[in-house]
């Protein structure tokens, strides 16, 4: 089994601050990783971290190392060409105010493809992998923002899709969204990982033990356990997960 | 004690807005009640030089200050870094739109009309409105675009889209009820504009047929008549030429709320 991300002594500052500390961990291919800690211990910094939408934060900086099969993310990699292989879906469903078929098409159109029938073909494919195109497939030029919350955040994940990406990040992708919704979304993550590697943040740990085949547990900035979701939520080795796992803190 | 001073405040902010609409409600019927009567067909045809030059200078200014005002917006909101430049460029831009019009109309009398010789014509006109209208043009138009929430950018940036494609199909795109409301804004400026208008444009009451052709806007019109009226005949002139003024301010900011509704909904 290889990896798809190999991070290395990954330290990362807002200014001053720290919010990564020498963080360490190999992302393997085609499975599913979560990432669980509580509030502001730098789950979504580290994602951000894994297609550099870190970059635009003004005072960030860096240092360490990330391979993205093999090749280093921040030395050398053109961000659009990363950010094609590595998609994201956020945590509040954000559809642009554009139609359904015009949002999914909008990251082929940013590399480059123009063909209609060829993007037509794209929109169907990437619908049918989020399974929301039969509740969309007669209204493609409707507006994305008339759909529902969970459609909303299925089609954000269509559309990240469509870049025929090789990771999907998650920041919590269920948060916003009802129950049902939320078990929808999951069936789907567990359906994607045939084709893609998953990395989920979630701050639900039963949504990890659901869906996760590795977890890391994060808490102020450090990895502090990282392992199979079996062994992580049976038998943690570290006192602190067993504290944030049974509900002490966090 | 403290409800006697409310009821005191409250009466009086209840008497100004009163005052302030009645003294709105009574210059409008006045005017119409002098000027209606004298909207013919004749004196209608009579305006239409004004009406073109009015409409020539609504056009040739806006051709000059939108590229401009909206390139200035999309540079203050989407690229320049935040900080002390930025602040300070925001300010001056707030002090421009502070300047009374006279002052840009002088400026460019002498600069535009004299020094580079183009004399009362449209392009001295053009050109000086633009200034004028550009503070107005650039800070409504940055908070439209402010106003685009910044999940938007994030996703066009995830999918791999730089700064320019994501400001030119998401973040523009969206703004744009917000910049058409802002170009109407800078209309009702310039519709309403005469003091600076009257040093750049001129006065011929011809058509102008160029760009260096002086001509006479629907205000300065207005400013003449009311100006070299002796007789109450004349007065009834500048009346009706008020309110034909008065129809073609309001049809803007009709046109204003509409989009702005729009935009909402
Ligand atoms: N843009 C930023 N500037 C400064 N500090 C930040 C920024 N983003 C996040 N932080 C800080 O970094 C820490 C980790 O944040 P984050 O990664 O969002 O946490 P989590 O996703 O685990 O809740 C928090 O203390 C947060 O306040
Ligand atoms: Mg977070």
């Amino acid at each position: 089994m290889s990896n798809v991300f190999e991070i290395s002594d990954l330290d990362l500052f807002y200014g001053n601050f720290q919010a990564l500390k020498k963080v360490n961990m190999d992302v393997p291919e085609r499975q599913v990783t979560a990432f669980i800690g509580p509030s502001g211990c730098g789950k979504s910094t580290l994602l951000k971290t894994l297609n550099r939408m870190n970059d635009a934060i003004e005072g960030v900086k860096i240092t360490g190392q990330v391979l993205l099969r093999g090749s280093d993310i921040y030395q050398g990699m053109d961000v659009s060409k990363l950010r094609k292989r590595v998609g994201m879906v956020f945590q509040n469903p954000n559809p642009f105010p554009l139609s359904v078929f015009d949002n999914i098409a909008y990251g082929p159109r940013t590399y480059g493809i123009r063909n209609k029938s060829k993007l037509q073909g794209i929109v169907e494919h990437s619908l049918k992998k989020a399974a929301i195109w039969d509740e969309v497939k007669d209204r493609l030029n409707k507006s994305a923002l008339s759909l529902s919350g969970g459609q909303q955040q299925r089609l954000c994940i269509a559309r990240a899709l469509a870049a025929e990406p090789e990771v999907l990040l998650m920041d919590e992708p269920t948060s916003a969204l009802d129950p049902i919704s939320t078990l929808r979304i999951e069936d789907l993550v567990m359906e994607l990982k045939q084709d893609l590697s998953v990395i989920i943040v979630t701050h639900n740990m039963q949504q990890a033990a659901r869906i996760a085949d590795q977890t890391a547990f994060f808490l102020h900035g450090e990895v502090i356990e990282y392992e199979s979701t079996e062994q992580m939520f049976h038998l943690p080795k570290d006192p602190r997960t067993q504290d944030y796992i049974t509900g002490r803190f966090g | 004690m403290n409800k006697r001073r409310d009821a005191v405040v409250k009466a009086l902010m209840v008497l100004s807005t009163a005052a302030a609409c009645a003294v709105l409600v009574w210059i409008l019927s006045f005017i119409m009640a002098n000027g209606l009567s004298h909207i013919t067909k004749d004196f209608l045809s009579s305006l239409v030089p004004q009406l073109i030059t009015t409409v020539y200078l609504i056009a040739g200014t806006l051709v000059v200050a939108l590229p401009i005002g909206v390139g200035t917006a999309i540079y203050l909101s989407e690229y320049a870094k935040p900080g002390k430049l930025l602040s300070s460029v925001r300010f001056a831009i707030q002090c421009l739109s502070s300047i009374p019009s006279i002052i840009y109309g002088l400026f460019g009398y002498v600069l535009m009309g004299t020094m580079l010789k183009f004399g009362f014509s449209l392009v001295t006109g053009m050109f000086t409105l633009a200034v004028m209208v550009l503070p107005i043009l650039i800070s409504t138009t940055e908070e439209a675009l402010m106003s685009v929430p910044q999940a938007y950018r994030e996703g066009s940036w995830a999918l791999g889209a730089g700064r320019l494609r994501t400001t030119m199909r998401i973040v523009l795109p969206t703004a744009l009820p917000g910049v058409i409301t802002a170009a109407i804004l800078s209309i009702g400026r310039i519709v309403g504009e005469t003091a600076a208008v009257y040093l750049t444009v001129g006065t011929s009451l011809k058509v102008p047929t160029n760009l260096l052709s002086s001509g006479r806007t629907l205000s300065v019109h207005l400013y003449l008549l009311a100006k070299e009226a002796i007789t109450p005949d004349a007065f009834s002139e500048a009346y009706a030429t008020a309110t034909l003024l008065i129809f073609v301010v309001l049809g803007i900011n009709l046109l204003v709320r509409l989009t702005t509704r729009w935009k909402k909904g």
